[in-house]
């Protein structure tokens, strides 16, 4: 059963498009970055635009969520994946590796939007497996990655301090 | 997982699929072959957590009044089991081998914490769901073929 926030938040999202980010998205794109994560990287937004959304754009997907008129258009999130093959010895998969949404428009289905135009952008490519990463102390992105059915894959990450 | 955690667990998803609605502690306990006693103990935590309203009288029962968008699973478990770091710090002294045991035990308990504080009552009604048409799309392929 929909409680009340998730019928307003399936309202909301009727007001929201997902398209390619373009160039003129970019400061705008920056700037939500910042926002969130509390540093600009101007230079390495720039790069990955170039990487993202001007190249083989069959497995590489750089989209963005637009406000309706009532948000002049704001861009409220981002999502960036890729097809990636044999990583690992990984069969090609889609690679979520970049997620945001603005934090005062969050519970609105944002989020959940771009989740679904990336979803049908590797469906389309003939991909049958979405992948992310998570920081395991970063909550919020975890919990709504599982609220969205996904679940821990067959990879462990390891790493090594190369001090020791 | 202890048997009081997984009990409450299994409430909780009962009463919040359909929080308009009243069950008893007998139907949950029968649906779930345990006994009624131990189910009200653990309705009991729940209600004092304010995760469910009891109400007395003909039809009555229990019906779920949490948030099933923001209570984890993580959270109802620690309302019945010790969720304190499985290793303590030790002391400096301690031997070696039990440092490099505990660093270990901690690597564990830190991804149990972090999956079962990210999923919600929510999600796991989501995930049912989603078992739930599986299993009906292999059927009707199975009856289909």
């Amino acid at each position: 059963m929909a409680d009340s926030e998730e019928m307003q938040a399936n309202a909301l999202k009727g007001q929201i498009s997902i398209r390619r980010a373009r160039a003129e998205d970019l400061d705008q794109v920056i700037a939500l970055d910042a926002k969130v994560t509390g540093l600009a990287k101007p230079e390495y937004w720039q790069d990955i635009f170039e990487r993202y959304a001007t190249r083989r754009l069959d497995e590489r997907f750089f989209l963005v969520a637009e406000g309706s008129e009532s948000d002049d258009g704001t861009i409220l999130g981002f999502i960036i994946g890729e097809v990636r093959g044999w990583e690992f010895g990984s069969a090609p998969c889609g690679w979520v590796f970049a997620f945001s949404v603005d934090p005062g428009t969050r519970l609105r289905g944002v989020g959940e939007s771009l989740f679904d135009a990336i979803s049908d952008r590797f469906r389309g490519a003939g991909i049958q497996t979405m992948r992310t990463m998570v920081a395991r102390d970063n909550r919020l992105h975890m919990a709504f990655f599982r609220s969205e059915g996904m679940v821990a894959g067959p990879y462990i990450q390891l790493e090594k301090s190369l001090d020791d | 997982m202890q048997k009081s955690s997984r009990l409450a667990i299994f409430a909780l998803l009962e009463l919040a699929s359909d929080p308009e609605r009243q069950v008893s502690v007998s139907d949950i306990g029968e649906k779930y072959g345990v006994s009624a006693h131990h189910l009200a103990k653990v309705m009991h935590t729940l209600g004092r957590a304010g995760l469910v309203r009891s109400i007395r009288g003909v039809g009555g029962g229990y019906s779920f009044v949490g948030n099933a968008r923001r209570v984890t699973l993580l959270d109802i478990i620690g309302l019945f089991e010790d969720i304190s770091p499985a290793c303590a710090p030790r002391d400096p002294d301690a031997p070696t081998a039990e440092k490099a045991l505990c660093q270990v035990e901690a690597e564990i308990d830190d991804i149990s914490k972090a999956t079962l504080g990210s999923i919600t009552i929510s999600t796991m009604l989501k995930n049912i769901r989603r078992i739930e048409e599986r299993s009906a799309r292999a059927l009707q392929e199975e009856t289909a073929g």
